[in-house]
């Protein structure tokens, strides 16, 4: 099958003003099945958002391809939502105009686009904020936003970077359970970035971990064979998942302290 | 937090200032309170000070009679256009040497030679090339307006984040769509950070040309008093400029306050 999206063989080096080289990522390869979750662990400063940046096509890489759908990836990749993980909101937009944003610039029709946004703005439990702007939302509430910008234009491929790191533990098991059922009622390929290893287990169907950086690749590769639907509270106390999590956290254990001393030694 | 009270005694001692300050100049000036100090004859003071309950008849009398309204339309409208083609174009080539790295390169060290220009000495080329009407005085407040906004705009589309123009490309804008929900939003807050500074010199071009030649306009008034003489109505003149540009001052004051909803303020909480 055609993976929806593939990173193969990629290198990123970074040249700084100075003339300074930093290689964030060598010789890294990413295949994401059409309709798969994939999670993507490691060590914070390793790589994870250059590596998404590469595959919505904001950075070239110094070496090696990205394809969609099997198609070599040219500009940007029109095929894929990116949840950044910074502020990426329009601040001069209320919630509502930033969710209908993308259909706007898409042509569709100004009140049909804002119609559907309070739609999502519900979904997202959002309803009734959609007449604030950012700056009079918590950090978590732009976070929903955010998701409901990137999901009501329902990308084929959707890229995540730590979307739900600013929730606290319940609200952010509900949007995770949330997630879920999005995806799983319609079901897009998804690459999640988290530094959170249970998110990962419990919403993936497969978890790849990262060595710390610089020169990050890929160490370990986990098929989660938990049944779903899933409850993500649920799931994390069946004894699979608590099998699976020593097993990876086993090999994350090791780059979580190399990049503990490497970031020590600057 | 100041509260009201201390508020309203804040208030109470400007206004003790000003009638203060008015009492000097009153005592001051007037021929008979005080013997000569300075000047050998007492009404010296009063003709190169003024006396204010003249400059203030006068300011009535301008209102009354209604010939000072023709004047303040002129110098308004001179304002107006300076300001609206001034920012107008400003933001045009803001926008444009911001998103075309090239031709800012290229233009950049005479657009910083015409900023560092005294432009007021423009004005007297501006009578010759566009007459002694409105028109020059229009085209001194827009060389003003225009470097202000311009530089503005300018920064302002530099500093957009990069993530929010990278996520409206990824949510499908278009190079239009980018510069019309992106760049122009962001370019206007700055603008309006300006606005105060804009209107400003927008007045200021329009008074400055008009008391370097013209037949209307409150500039026209005060160098047609200075022209005779006639200290009172200079001071009447001036009183009058500051009531006007300190109105301007409280519309653009409102205008920002509905057009910049969406940014943050300090203090938005309601105290109980
Ligand atoms: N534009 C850049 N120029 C130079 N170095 C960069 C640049 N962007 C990222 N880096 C470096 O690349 C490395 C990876 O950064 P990246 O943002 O991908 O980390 P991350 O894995 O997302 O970390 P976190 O989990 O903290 O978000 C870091 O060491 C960072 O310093
Ligand atoms: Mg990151």
């Amino acid at each position: 099958m055609v993976p929806a999206l593939a990173l193969e063989a990629i290198t990123i080096t970074f040249v700084s003003p100075d003339g300074a080289r930093y290689t964030a990522v060598r010789d890294t390869s990413l295949r994401v099945a059409p309709g798969e979750f994939v999670s993507v662990v490691g060590p914070t400063g390793c790589g994870k958002s250059t590596l998404l940046n590469v595959a919505v096509g904001l950075l070239q890489p110094s070496a090696g391809r990205v394809s969609v759908f099997g198609e070599p990836l040219a500009g940007l990749n029109a095929k894929a939502g990116y949840l950044f993980q910074t502020e990426a909101l329009m601040p001069w937009r209320t919630a509502r105009a930033n969710v209908a944003a993308g259909l706007e610039f898409r042509g569709v029709e100004h009140a049909e686009a804002l119609r559907r946004a309070d739609q999502w703005l519900q979904r997202v439990g959002l309803r009734g904020f959609g007449d604030r702007y950012p700056h009079q939302l918590s950090g978590g509430m732009r976070k929903r936003v955010a998701l409901a910008q990137t999901l009501i234009l329902d990308p084929q491929i959707i890229l995540m970077d730590e979307p739900f790191s600013a929730l606290d533990i319940q609200t952010r098991q509900l949007m995770e359970n949330q997630l879920l059922e999005l995806w799983s009622a319609n079901r897009k390929s998804v690459v999640f970035i988290t530094h959170d290893l249970e998110e990962a287990i419990s919403l993936s169907d497969r978890v790849v971990v990262l060595a710390a950086g610089p020169e990050s690749h890929p160490i370990g590769e986990f098929a989660i064979d938990l049944p779903r639907p899933r409850d993500v509270a649920e799931i994390r106390l069946t004894p699979r998942f608590i099998e699976l999590h020593g097993l990876i956290w086993h090999a994350m254990r090791e780059e979580v302290l190399k990049s503990y001393a490497q970031q020590q030694l600057h | 937090m100041r509260n009201s009270s201390s508020t309203r005694l804040l208030r109470l001692w400007q206004v003790l200032l000003l009638v203060a300050f008015l009492a000097f100049w009153y005592v001051a000036t007037s021929p008979t309170l005080l013997p000569p100090v300075y000047f050998d004859d007492p009404n010296k003071a009063a003709f190169f000070f003024g006396e204010p309950l003249k400059v203030f008849e006068r300011i009535w009398e301008w209102f009354t009679s209604g010939s000072i309204y023709a004047h303040l339309w002129v110098t308004l409208v001179e304002t107006a256009l300076a300001f609206v083609i001034g920012t107008a174009s400003g933001l045009a080539m803001g926008l444009w040497l911001a998103l075309a790295p090239t031709a800012s390169a290229l233009l950049d060290p005479y657009i910083k030679a015409l900023n560092s220009m005294p432009r007021v000495i423009l004005a007297p080329i501006f009578a010759v090339w566009f007459g002694l009407d409105i028109g020059s005085k229009v085209a001194l407040g827009v060389t003003l307006v225009f470097f202000i906004v311009f530089f503005n705009v300018y920064q302002g589309v530099r500093e957009v984040s990069f993530t929010v123009v990278a996520n409206a490309r990824i949510l499908g804008a278009n190079d239009r769509q980018l510069l019309r929900h992106v760049y122009i939003p962001s370019a206007m807050s700055w603008v309006f950070a300006s606005l105060h500074n804009s209107v400003g010199l927008a007045f200021v071009g329009a008074v400055v040309g008009e008391y370097l030649g013209s037949s209307r306009g409150v500039g026209y008034l005060i160098l047609q008093a200075e022209g005779t003489f006639d200290i009172n109505a200079v001071f009447a003149g001036i009183v009058v400029l500051t009531a006007f540009a300190l109105l301007l001052d409280w519309a653009v004051t409102l205008a920002e306050r509905r057009l910049l909803v969406w940014q943050p303020r300090g203090g938005e909480t309601e105290k109980i």
